[in-house]
């Protein structure tokens, strides 16, 4: 290749010097990124490979619709909850089942839930350590802590003897060895920018975050059956509720729903005075990185979520709209209908799957997955360890979806941008008062700060709403009207004998939707089309570079055996959990085992 | 941070002192061994109110206050030991984060280790900690159940654990009836003869 321009207008060379990561983390299957790097470890090429293959429909084929959910649950461990919700309304739309009023916000409360907890988690437990040296908080002077915790936020717990408690329990717990959490990462980094007390105040945000998200799950297990995996239904919602004082064994009464309301007002008090002062204290030092953009500022999409009625997903309900934004342009946003054949496709010329004619995608419902492990020509190790892919073959076992042809980013700066484009003041205010204190223009969002910031943005307005759904099924409850679940088509005897729906939404790290084919009352057919793949997306029969490969070009690295940068990068995507991860020189030598999370 | 006690008049479940664990993959054939293991255990027995059983799937970090809560926690799950396939080992006390972790059979085990180390890190991490691991035979089957040898080690692991609870005073009884709906821990479609049974058969096509 040498060097080329993609299509999406992007360019690529592949002639210095190649750095492998793998793997950077499990999504949905393992995830790899390889780079090559120019003369001055700049970033000049990006792959992105997925490691495992995970095709659904070999596991659905011929179950009962109605169990599908309880299957997809079982997909990730962190996105159990956004499959099961695509899951049901995938069947709903399939079946033509209206959900109940109550059922509509139980499910908005369950999915603003976990933007609430996975953002933070996200945040704090899994992104800030790419930026905060926790081995730094170790030598801040506390009353310094005190006086920088003060000055941006009212939040309590900000004494200089605070600090200091804190900063002694994190050096008894590093200094026993037991560094957990905190392992392997590249502590000491002049890629590293803050002082100090900011490390700390941060450090201990950490820990107070472990304990705060703690709280916020509640809310999904008072919902959700008081167990790990939340209980779904086609047609509503399986708990019962009610505004007694006591009640059934299992009703989520009263006593239960006050538990609900005071974890809604401790997620607001939590975003607003911790999680928003640290995002800004902390961007402010990181001013000058701004790499990362990629495809944001570009194409960006949105599925739309929380209808604010029931049954009714247009952008009328949409409490954040769908959309697609072209080319940056903000002035013009499309319509994503996610049934029409032409506009969702994924194609398969650069993944390991066969179609008849790969030059063409498929719409999900006439998807097809049939794997083909075949490498690239040039590929070098064997097929069963390989070394460094060939990026002109077959490289992923993701497929690569594209909305009218275009490559995609998804995720909370699409919805952001999305949102801001439709001109939706409860986005367009925050991000406008985040950029205006930080002294940055609109340009700024397009880069991984951008997307880490529009998260935590989210996370706050998640728990505002939060409050108004809570109100509003609380007036509603008390009007009398109880139902939580519509079972009159639960029945497949009401069924009829050929049917296709899809289940459409957004899940914390992007659009994420569900396509169900129904022959006989059973599946005949299920596609599941993810965020991952939307933004770890391998190329496409054109050429264009997915999210991942796009937002990892053009950035210096200060080491390439210590690749801070690529996961600062990939983990402002949101992958999943942490893993143990081997950095490995052109050559298959290993030069680093680090810790990515 | 004012902690929410999940505490009131019609049952309290989130008050237990024993928590029993399963981990692991349902989908990824010997990796639902700690699923199936606690399933089995449910099947079986019954417990007082403070013991709590628990299919746990692969929710990593989601477990932690579920974890946090147990003074006494017993974890049944797919380990790579490094012994033959199908063998049963019990681990207990400080050794278990090292087994959680030191080789990964799956991604659920990194987030398990990470719920360890958070609790530990939070000063919630119980008291007791015991391990009941199986090496896996095979974990690259997507779709599929148990291998023979893994699910006939069941019964034991099952024992295993009924001995570790007595240990702990708690009064294991067996049922004198079987397990209806509502005691089940999972959902019903994923149990494991319906899993098993309603398998695709996808002629042509890889698994």
């Amino acid at each position: 290749m040498a060097s080329v321009t993609t299509p999406n207008g992007f360019e690529l060379d592949d002639s210095g010097q190649r750095v492998v990561v793998d793997p950077i983390c499990r999504i949905e299957g393992h995830l790899r990124i390889e780079v090559n790097l120019d003369e001055n470890n700049v970033i000049r090429n990006a792959v992105s490979t997925g490691n495992m293959w995970r095709g659904l429909e070999i596991i659905l084929k011929g179950r009962d619709p109605r169990d599908a959910w309880a299957f997809t649950e079982r997909i990730c461990g962190v996105c159990t909850g956004v499959h099961a919700l695509q899951s049901v309304r995938a069947v709903e739309d399939a079946l033509g089942i209206e959900i109940p009023t109550n059922a509509n916000h139980i499910r908005n409360l369950m999915m603003l839930c976990q933007y609430v907890h996975d953002h933070i988690v996200h945040f704090y437990h899994l992104h800030a350590l790419d930026w905060v040296d926790v081995v730094s908080a170790l030598s801040a002077d506390a009353k310094a802590t005190s006086e920088l915790q003060q000055a941006i936020s009212p939040w309590p717990k900000s004494s200089p003897g605070y600090f200091r408690d804190v900063q002694n329990r994190l050096k008894r717990f590093v200094e026993s060895g037991q560094l957990g959490p905190f392992a392997n990462a590249y502590w000491g980094s002049p890629a590293y920018k803050l002082p100090p007390e900011a490390n700390l105040m941060a450090t201990t945000h950490y820990l107070e975050a472990l304990d705060f998200q703690k709280e916020v799950v509640k809310i999904h297990t008072i919902f959700g059956g008081r167990n790990p995996h939340p209980n779904w239904v086609v047609g509503g919602m399986p708990c019962s509720v009610n505004v007694d004082e006591a009640g059934a064994v299992g009703t989520v009464n009263m006593a239960w729903l006050n538990i609900v309301s005071d974890i809604i007002d401790q997620s607001i008090t939590f975003c607003d005075q911790v999680y928003i002062p640290d995002l800004k204290a902390i961007a402010s030092f990181y001013k000058d990185w701004g790499y990362g953009g990629g495809l944001s500022g570009k194409n960006v999409m949105s599925y739309g979520e929380f209808p604010a009625y029931a049954n009714n997903h247009t952008n009328d309900s949409l409490m954040l709209p769908n959309g697609a934004i072209l080319n940056g342009d903000l002035g013009t946003v499309y319509d994503v209908d996610v049934r029409d054949p032409e506009q969702v496709q994924e194609f398969v010329a650069h993944s390991w799957y066969t179609y008849p004619d790969e030059a063409v995608g498929l719409h999900p419902w006439d998807g097809i997955t049939e794997p083909n492990f075949e490498p690239g020509p040039n590929f070098k190790g064997t097929r069963t360890a390989i070394e460094e892919h060939d990026e002109s073959g077959k490289y992923s076992w993701l497929k690569a979806p594209r909305w009218r042809g275009n490559a995609m980013e998804v995720g909370p700066l699409a919805r952001y941008l999305v949102a801001y484009a439709r001109g939706r003041e409860d986005v367009q205010e925050p991000v406008n008062a985040l950029l205006s204190d930080l002294g940055l223009p609109v340009e700024a969002l397009f880069s991984t700060l951008g997307r880490t910031a529009a998260r935590g943005l989210e996370s706050s307005w998640a728990a505002h709403k939060m409050r108004e759904v809570f109100d509003e099924m609380m007036a509603n409850l008390k009007r009398g009207d109880v139902a939580t679940a519509n079972m009159e088509k639960f029945d497949p005897a009401t069924w009829e004998t050929d049917v296709k729906g899809v289940g459409y939404g957004e899940a914390p790290r992007g659009a994420l939707g569900h396509w169900i084919h129904i022959r006989d009352t059973k599946i005949e057919s299920y596609q599941c089309v993810v965020p991952s793949t939307w933004n770890a997306s391998p190329r496409d029969p054109a050429g264009n570079i997915g999210a991942y490969e796009a937002a990892l070009l053009n950035t210096p690295m200060v080491n390439p055996e210590q690749p801070l940068e690529i996961l600062r990068t990939i983990h402002s995507f949101d992958p999943c959990l942490a893993c143990a991860s081997h950095v490995m020189s052109h050559d298959g030598k290993e030069l680093a085992v680090v810790k990515v999370r | 941070m004012t902690e929410t006690v999940l505490s009131h008049a019609d049952g309290d479940p989130g008050a237990y002192e024993t928590l029993v664990l399963g981990i692991g993959n349902v989908l990824w054939a010997d990796e639902g061994f700690g699923v199936r293991a606690v399933e089995a255990l449910n099947a079986r027995y019954t417990f007082p109110d403070d013991v709590r059983l628990m299919d746990g799937g692969t929710q990593g970090i989601f477990l932690l206050p579920w974890v946090c809560s147990a003074q006494r926690l017993l974890i049944f799950d797919a380990v790579d030991f490094g012994m033959e396939p199908a063998t049963l080992r019990m681990v207990q006390g400080d050794d278990v984060p090292c087994f959680m972790g030191a080789k990964k059979v799956s991604m659920h085990q990194a987030g398990f280790q990470e719920v360890l180390s958070s609790a530990t890190l939070s000063g919630s991490l119980p008291e007791e900690l015991v391990l009941v691991g199986v090496q896996p035979e095979l974990l690259n089957d997507y779709g599929g159940s148990l291998t023979a040898g893994v699910k006939a080690r069941i019964g034991e692991a099952v024992e295993l654990a009924c001995e570790v609870l007595r240990g702990w005073d708690i009064d294991v009884r067996e049922r004198d009836k079987p397990l209806e709906g509502a005691e089940r821990i999972g959902p019903g479609a994923l149990d494991i003869r319906d899993y098993e049974e309603g398998r695709p058969r996808l002629d042509g096509e890889a698994r």
